[in-house]
């Protein structure tokens, strides 16, 4: 694009690429913030979403590579690229600055490749505990388990407040430590054992009263290291992985995944099996939201309300057992096409879902949208602006609540999406009832996508034909697509084997729980746990 | 009409035939302790089980039915197991203030469940303040749940037992001022006094508007007493994980668990004796015949019907409505039952001077 | 559809009807007779407890949506009496292990059932915590929760159905008969190194801080 061409000319420092709407910018590590603030602030086209920050270890060197995209033309990704030869001490300068998720990412990329970040203020592990040896994403990691045995005493409480910071001081760089909270402050613990934190989140809240004045999640209660044991895996293992990610979009995590490895492959995947992929897709996304509606009533007191959402939900729950043998875990995408066609009864039982769930949808509003006390609590909290979700990165269901329009399924149709007519639900006000209401909403568009290709399911071969080994010719491929919760991306680095040397999932839940930092504050603790409902994370997407 | 009356006059006589008058009236408290206590569980049990019945009604599911037929001893099986329960010691506790509150919530719910009139006779203490006593005696709970959660050492137990203080000191308002209507339209406090007025007219019918409007205040007010959904906030089960009773293991939990549901059904029978006549029939003026036919079904039965049908609401609200903030709460008690209940007593008052 | 003639080597078709042996080696046991009395007061104390099994709602992933589900309408564990599903560990009798356990998790999970009161049942629920099931050869995650704490019944599936949770759930419920509660031991713990966690960290239910009593 023309626009992006021009900026790019003006980084002199940068070696740049193009390859299908993915322009590779690499700079060296000295002129990275210059290049980010640059690509952040300028005037024609300000890059203010980043997609994802990839850590890698390339042997000689350890590199961080940034995914930055625009929302005005939200189909171009830039990929700044930097690296590190110091094994040691590596030190590359902060972004978390220029953008409000990158904290979060760079904490990520520091907890598995050792990468210090100069001026962000948090460089705690992310998911690892701290005294954990070794940074377990480097090719020469030991895995002796040895090194690390099974601890038998609770993390120490001053290890999870004390932030080791490395920043610029008059020009000099300083080690310091910060305190999380002041040693008056009154803290209470949620979780990781804790039946509103959707799983093994931990969040500690400083309270006064009932008020929250500060939030700190704290992640790895459930870090299985998916990313570190698909490099030993091959392709087809892997995709056995990542339903175990987001486990109730599990089929959009594996759809998303195939479609990077046959883009790496250029294989030419079966119209049938397009289509089969976007209905399964959109009946998963319709059983999550049913479960996030639940849920989000459940925490909210009413669990009358979670029953009936997961009654409704276990209809589809049959469909998928018919037609894919699983219930949960449906296992039903395989590289080339989908496993195995569709059962005869398919077609007929999903047309007879869609008038019943139109029906239960309504007796859902009569529930509990109507209800005052629920209305009451639900609007006017937790306030989220259209800017900060951006910057915040948190995609999906969340951020179209405050007007961002990031559907990937529009965006970048991919699959059978762009045969289906159907509208981008947006809503502007961004508060707790826009997002809980746009979940009710997004069911009924899926509902629509779902009538329109069901009858239209073309004949022909359901998986293409692919060799016993696959291997993915050398280079780096990466593929988007819309979870139920928000953006799923997979990046793959290949050098020609069976088996990836780098995959990385972007996990839409992990920028989610990064807003309840700053819409949390000054709520109540009732509306902390009824504004995780309706964010509506995954923890074990979070921690891989 | 049958009363229960006939058979405790006959124990009190037979047993004053046979021993000192002294003597007689120990053996009767005795037998009177025992009896009320007993009631009091299997009440608790009924409705433990009455409670997981109408839940899974309301969430299309069918609840148990495995334990005996259509599971009706699934409630005692959980009592032998929660008897048999460890006592956990917990470190860093005050260990006697901790005993105490399990203690103290049970013992005020046993009081106030024993002055309660189920028959005309049937009936542990007829004080002339039995108005003025149940609303006392009921209010003693709010204290062992405030010690459960300070004396248990943690933050969940704390935060919960300071709200359950705010909440049942504001809704103790409404429902005294509540009851206070009725006892301005009977002119007695005496429990008895008060069901035997309402042998033609029911209070809720015979006080017209003003104590149709008490009755629904005292239901919401009551409803929010006994800390259950909507309105239980002090154990708010997804954000305190089990609230003021966190801590407690074992019989001391299960303390509490009785508590709870012998309060719900506590607020109920007040509920039917001030307004719903108590253990009276339902008689309309003038028609004999139906009167007559009402009086054959026993004053017990009646009364247990009216109390289950209040439970049974309890129930229904408890399981369909999500849980108010604490904002909320003390805004609809503060802002919207208070001044109701105040402006109703001068109603009622308007009421009972030019109109009855 | 009936199920005709599956063939395993060295089991027969018979095996598959009803694993009968429990009551059966109690029987044998008992051949020689016991005390009437705490035997039938066994035999109550037994059917209470094996009836009222109050679940710990615990679960770390994807096995947790499963245990939703046997909590709604579909499954309806309330049936058996074990939808009492406590959040606080103090009250309750069973603790599903849903899901994996990793390293920072074992702790918290040891934690947990420390927590608990006697008598204490654990269901290993999945292949994660089971035997690690599909992360075996990750860093991070603890090959099975009996690593940690000792299992009564293990479900296995990835994730298993709400059947056979059920199904695992009767199973204790058997082991649960076959005990004789007054030689229950006093701490049933077959693992040695049981010292049990530091109190007073950041755990879920923090213990220490507000100054209370006596203190």
């Amino acid at each position: 694009m023309k626009v992006i061409d021009e900026l790019l000319s003006k980084l002199p420092f940068a070696t740049t690429g193009l390859k299908d709407k993915t322009y590779t910018v690499s700079v060296p590590k000295e002129n990275l913030y210059e290049a980010a603030s640059f690509l952040k602030k300028n005037d024609k086209l300000s890059f203010d979403f980043l997609m994802d920050v990839v850590g890698m270890d390339y042997g000689d060197n350890l590199g961080v590579i940034y995914y930055l995209s625009a929302t005005q033309y939200p189909s171009y990704i830039i990929a700044l690229k930097t690296a590190t030869d110091d094994r040691e001490d590596p030190q590359i300068d902060s972004i978390s600055d220029l953008w409000e998720s990158a904290g979060l990412y760079e904490r990520e990329v520091h907890d598995f490749f050792g990468i210090r970040f100069v001026n962000n203020q948090d460089m705690r592990r992310l998911f690892l505990r701290q005294d954990w040896n070794g940074y377990p994403l480097r090719k020469d990691y030991d895995t002796n388990p040895e090194l690390n045995p099974i601890p038998l005493c609770n993390e120490d409480l001053n290890d999870m407040e004390n932030m080791p910071v490395i920043e610029m001081v008059v020009g000099e760089k300083q080690d310091n430590v910060h305190k999380l909270f002041d040693a008056e402050e009154y803290i209470v613990n949620f979780g990781p054992q804790h039946p509103a934190t959707h799983g093994v989140l931990h969040l500690r809240v400083s309270l006064e009263g009932e008020m929250i004045k500060k939030v700190d999640p704290n992640f790895g209660y459930i870090h299985r290291g998916i990313e570190k044991m698909s490099e030993a895996y091959t392709y087809p293992q892997i995709l056995h992985l990542t339903d175990r990610l987001d486990y109730l979009s599990g089929t959009i995590n594996r759809h998303g995944t195939c479609l990077a490895v046959e883009k790496g492959l250029e294989l030419d995947v079966p119209e049938r099996a397009h289509y089969i992929r976007t209905i399964i897709d959109e009946l998963t996304r319709v059983a999550s939201h049913l479960l996030g509606w639940g849920c989000m009533a459940m925490d909210m007191g009413s669990i009358t309300a979670f029953v009936y959402g997961m009654r409704d939900r276990e209809k589809i729950m049959d469909i998928f057992e018919e037609t894919c043998g699983g219930r949960l875990m449906a296992n039903y995408s395989v590289i080339g096409g989908v496993m195995n066609d569709i059962h005869p009864n398919f077609q007929k039982r999903v047309k007879e879902f869609i008038p019943y769930m139109r029906k239960m949808l309504k007796e859902h509003h009569l529930l509990f949208t109507g209800n005052p006390i629920a209305r009451d609590r639900m609007e006017g909290v937790g306030y989220l602006s259209k800017e900060q979700a951006i910057s915040l990165g948190a995609t999906g269901p969340t951020g179209r609540a405050s007007g961002w329009s990031n559907d990937v399924r529009k965006i970048e149709p991919y699959a059978a999406y762009r045969h289906a007519d159907f509208k981008e639900v947006l809503r502007s006000d961004g508060l707790t009832f826009d997002r809980y209401i746009i979940r009710l909403d997004e069911i009924e568009e899926s509902l629509k996508i779902i009538e329109q290709l069901i009858d239209n399911i073309p004949g022909g071969a359901y998986a293409a034909k692919t060799k016993a080994i696959i291997k993915l010719p050398e280079g780096e491929f990466h593929q988007r697509v819309e979870g139920a919760r928000g953006e799923f991306d997979v990046y793959i680095n290949s050098k020609g084997d069976k088996s990836p040397y780098r995959i990385k999932f972007r996990s839409p839940c992990m920028t989610l729980v990064n807003t309840l930092k700053s819409i949390a504050v000054g709520t109540k603790v009732a509306d902390l746990i009824m504004l995780g409902g309706s964010l509506d994370y995954v923890v074990p997407c979070i921690d891989r | 009409m049958f009363h229960f009356e006939v058979v405790t006059q006959w124990i009190d006589r037979f047993l004053r035939t046979y021993l000192q008058g002294g003597w007689a009236l120990f053996i009767e408290f005795v037998l009177i302790g025992v009896v009320v206590l007993t009631a009091y569980a299997v009440l608790a049990l009924i409705l433990i089980y009455v409670e997981r019945k109408v839940c899974a009604f309301f969430q299309c599911r069918i609840g148990p039915n495995r334990v005996g037929p259509f599971g009706v001893f699934q409630s005692v099986a959980d009592m032998i197991k929660i008897l048999l329960k460890e006592l956990i010691k917990i470190d860093r506790v005050d260990p006697r203030l901790f005993r105490l509150a399990a203690y103290l919530v049970i013992i005020a719910s046993i009081c106030t469940f024993g002055a309660i009139p189920f028959d005309k006779g049937l009936h542990a203490v007829d004080f002339n303040i039995g108005v003025f006593y149940l609303l006392a005696v009921s209010s003693l709970g709010v204290v062992g749940i405030l010690l459960a959660g300070w004396a248990s050492n943690n933050k969940y137990t704390m935060i919960g037992a300071m709200r359950s203080g705010a909440q049942l000191i504001s809704y103790e308002l409404s429902c005294g001022l509540a009851l206070m209507t009725i006892v301005m339209l009977s002119g007695s406090m005496q429990l008895s006094v008060i069901v035997e007025q309402q042998s033609y007219a029911w209070n809720i019918f015979r006080g017209g508007i003003p104590a149709i409007i008490a009755f629904v205040i005292y239901l919401i007010a009551g409803h929010a007493e006994t800390n259950r959904g909507p309105f239980d906030l002090p154990e708010a089960e997804s954000e305190l994980t089990a609230g003021y009773h966190t801590e407690y293991s074992g019989i001391q939990f299960g303390f509490f668990y009785l508590a709870e549901y012998l309060n719900m059904f506590i607020i109920a029978a007040i509920a039917t004796t001030l307004f719903l006549g108590g253990w009276m029939p339902l008689h309309i003026p003038g028609w004999d015949g139906f009167n007559e036919v009402m009086d054959y079904i026993p004053p017990v039965l009646w009364f247990f019907a009216k109390s289950f049908i209040c439970v049974f609401l309890a129930l229904w609200v408890r399981w369909t409505m999500p849980r108010l903030r604490i904002d909320q709460l003390l805004n609809l008690e503060w802002k919207i039952l208070m001044p109701i209940s105040l402006l109703n007593i001068i109603l009622m008052a308007i009421w009972v001077i030019w109109i009855i | 559809m009936e199920v005709k003639n599956i063939s395993i080597k060295n089991m027969k078709y018979e095996d598959f009807k009803e694993n009968e042996y429990l009551e059966e080696y109690v029987k044998e046991l008992k051949a020689n007779g016991v005390n009437i009395a705490i035997a039938k007061l066994d035999d109550l104390i037994n059917w209470g407890r094996s009836n009222s099994v109050w679940p710990l709602t615990f679960a770390t992933s994807c096995c947790g949506i499963e245990f939703m589900c046997l909590g709604a309408a579909r499954y309806d564990f309330a049936r058996f009496g074990w939808e009492v599903t406590r959040n606080s560990p103090r009250q309750a009798d069973v603790i599903f292990c849903c899901g994996t356990i990793v390293h920072k998790m074992a702790p918290v999970l040891k934690r947990l059932y420390d927590q608990m009161a006697e008598p204490k049942y654990v269901m290993a629920f999945g292949s994660c915590a089971i035997s690690g099931g599909p992360f075996k050869s990750s860093y991070h995650t603890v090959m099975g929760v009996d690593q940690i704490i000792p299992v009564d019944v293990y479900i296995p599936g990835c994730p298993p159905r709400p059947d056979a949770m059920i199904y695992g759930m009767m199973q204790l419920s058997r082991k649960i008969k076959m005990q004789e509660f007054f030689k229950l031991p006093k701490q049933p713990h077959p693992i040695e190194n049981n010292e049990p966690v530091e109190t007073g960290h950041a755990l879920s239910l923090p213990t220490e801080t507000t100054k209370g009593g006596d203190q």
